[in-house]
């Protein structure tokens, strides 16, 4: 269980987050969503405690996650950050490896167990293969799977993920949040694509320009009346088969001024 | 086959075993086996070599007789004295010396995330320069005696990093891109120091003694220095070798680090200290010995990866015997005048720069 509430945040005086609260529920998959510069990665970053907001504060299983020192953080939550690709040489197996680094003391060296969890980790994003590769000459795709493997391998209660879905086409899209999906963890997901948003998601959380413009169960957030004055698009929903479909269409055109009542 | 997510778990399992427990291991151990082995002979082959040349088994037995009482002497007294008061320092020193820059290198390359990062980046080198400048060229510290030089070099090593950290540490957390630019910084403003007080010293044979310094050389080994350079160094290593996994978490992005449990920021500084110590005692009896902190991680790196609990022990290994070998060219080129070190090992470094420029699999 993830809650945070009131959280306030700003870079050098720039206020980011305004007084900003979220509630994710055990096993519940919460996605982030806004348009960009809206303050979705600042709060994701705040939920990991990689900042620290201004106020507010945020509770992992009731316990505040500032208190969670050293090698209990990463017990506790698994985190897909999206950083540039490292420049020294790691090998997918290491890399994932480091996902049970928490479960070890400095000067434990890695148990059976522990390789034991990395290679069905890596088998279940369909990594196993790869095990040996450099993890910066992998694809995109790749690269992605690999760092969820190692989220996969910290045995986590809780994933917080970054769009995930970055750079990755439409297939590699649906098969990482479909995996994430299927862990069944609670979890939190910074996206863009509001129709992977439509599919993936059990809540959202929309923010604009710092605030919550609205949170709730997905079909309640992607509506017209909700999206239209964020995105500042028209928003059609369509009912396909199994899952809603949203079209987008520019409400103005790009060039003229937008209008004031928005 | 289909190699999608949903694939059977049970078909592939069973080999999990191989992932890395006992391939891995067994290779790593292999490396330092053989470079273990290597060093232990290059020591009291690289003793015997020099303008006088004495065998190999003639140093191990002037050697033992030092240090156990045994077997008699049965060797000249000058023999005696090359071997154990200058050659036998001069050997453990290169080997401690090039130990310490290439773990150095291999921890700053891991904590400002960046391939080109060597232990001189830090302004460590400037400052012992600066010092040693001041000792040579006006006398400071000379009342200290033998060891002033070595002194104030370290002073001056020291005092360069705390610059360079608290450069890097204003206004924030100390980032890389910080750190890189406040370590060139001050980099820049003590060799120009330097070079001033070269100008301004009338004093053509400390001029001189200035540049061999710059350059690098263990011709004023002693075993005090030995056993002072040898244990900051070992300390080094094992504070870097508990330390491994962090690094390894940092060489992955600051907010990976920090979600693994390695708070970025504190452990660079940290490692950032004991790094400087390291470097400082290397420098300060070595002088600036170039491209041996730069280039020895990446050859290790080749070798068994660039997991740290691998890297350190063989990058060690690897520039102890690297920089004992190129001290005996040192030696041996322009007998009986002596080469600065870093000329040899830049002239070495340079090459191997360009080989690995091409081997490097990077995709920037």
């Amino acid at each position: 269980m993830i809650s945070a509430a009131d959280v306030t945040f700003a870079y050098n005086g720039n206020p980011v987050l305004a007084g900003v609260g979220l509630d994710v529920g055990s096993g519940r998959v919460v996605g982030l969503i806004g348009p960009n510069g809206s303050g979705k990665t600042t709060l994701l970053r705040i939920l990991y405690s990689a900042l620290t907001p201004l106020t507010g504060a945020v509770l992992i299983d009731d316990r505040p996650v500032t208190s969670l020192a050293g090698r209990e953080l990463p017990r506790r939550i698994a985190v897909v950050a999206q950083e540039a690709p490292p420049e020294l040489p790691i090998t997918v197996a290491d890399m994932v490896l480091l996902g049970r680094a928490p479960h070890r003391s400095a000067l434990q060296a890695y148990t059976a167990e522990d390789y034991r969890l990395a290679a069905s980790a890596l088998h279940r994003v369909g990594m196993r293969d790869l095990a040996d590769r450099d993890f910066s000459m992998l694809s995109g795709g790749e690269k992605q799977r690999t760092l969820i493997a190692r989220a996969i391998a910290q045995q986590a209660g809780h994933l917080l993920l970054d769009e995930p879905t970055n750079h990755l086409d439409i297939h590699y899209q649906h098969e990482v949040l479909h995996l994430v999906r299927a862990l069944g963890i609670t979890t939190v997901v910074v996206l863009h694509d509001l129709n992977l948003a439509a599919r993936y998601c059990d809540h959202l959380v929309l923010l604009d320009r710092g605030s919550v413009a609205k949170a709730g169960p997905t079909a309640d957030v992607l509506t017209p009346e909700v999206l239209e004055p964020v995105y500042r698009v028209s928003v059609r929903v369509l009912d396909d088969e199994d899952c809603m479909q949203l079209v987008f269409r520019p409400q103005v055109p790009v060039n003229e001024p937008q209008p004031s009542t928005g | 086959m289909d190699d999608g997510v949903l694939t059977d778990h049970a078909a592939t399992d069973t080999r999990v075993d191989d992932l890395d427990h006992g391939r891995r291991s067994r290779r790593t151990l292999l490396w330092i086996a053989g470079l273990t082995g290597l060093l232990l002979v290059s020591i009291p082959v690289a003793v015997g070599l020099g303008p006088v040349a004495i065998s190999p088994d003639v140093v191990a037995r002037i050697v033992a007789n030092h240090a156990f009482g045994w077997p008699e002497a049965t060797w000249s007294r000058s023999d005696d004295s090359i071997v154990w008061l200058v050659r036998t320092p001069r050997v453990l020193l290169a080997a401690v010396v090039g130990a310490a820059l290439a773990i150095s290198g291999a921890a700053l390359q891991a904590l400002v995330r960046n391939v080109l990062a060597e232990p001189y980046l830090l302004g460590v080198t400037s400052g012992a320069s600066t010092g040693a400048a001041l000792t040579l060229l006006f006398g400071v510290g000379a009342s200290y005696g033998a060891s002033s030089l070595t002194g104030s070099a370290f002073v001056g090593a020291i005092a360069a990093m705390g610059v360079v950290f608290a450069l890097a540490r204003a206004g924030g957390r100390i980032t890389s891109v910080r750190l890189l630019l406040a370590g060139v910084a001050v980099g820049y403003v003590l060799n120009a120091a330097t070079s001033f007080l070269i100008f301004a010293s009338d004093d053509p044979e400390g001029a001189r003694a200035v540049l061999f310094w710059l350059l690098g050389s263990l011709s004023r080994a002693s075993w005090s220095g030995v056993a002072v350079a040898g244990a900051l160094m070992a300390a080094a290593f094992l504070v870097l070798l508990v330390w491994s996994r962090k690094l390894d978490a940092l060489t992955l992005g600051d907010d990976t680090a920090h979600a693994l449990g390695s708070p970025p920021a504190r452990l660079r500084a940290q490692a950032l200290l004991v790094v400087a110590l390291c470097v400082g005692a290397a420098v300060a009896v070595s002088g600036g010995i170039g491209f041996v902190g730069l280039i020895v991680p990446h050859v290790a790196r080749l070798c068994v990866g660039g997991v740290h609990r691998r890297l350190l022990p063989v990058s060690a290994l690897i520039g102890a015997s690297f920089l004992i070998w190129a001290d005996v060219a040192a030696r041996m080129t322009f007998v009986p005048r002596e080469l600065p070190i870093g000329i040899v090992t830049a002239v070495v470094g340079a090459p191997f720069l360009l080989i690995l420029v091409r081997r490097l699999r990077s995709t920037t």
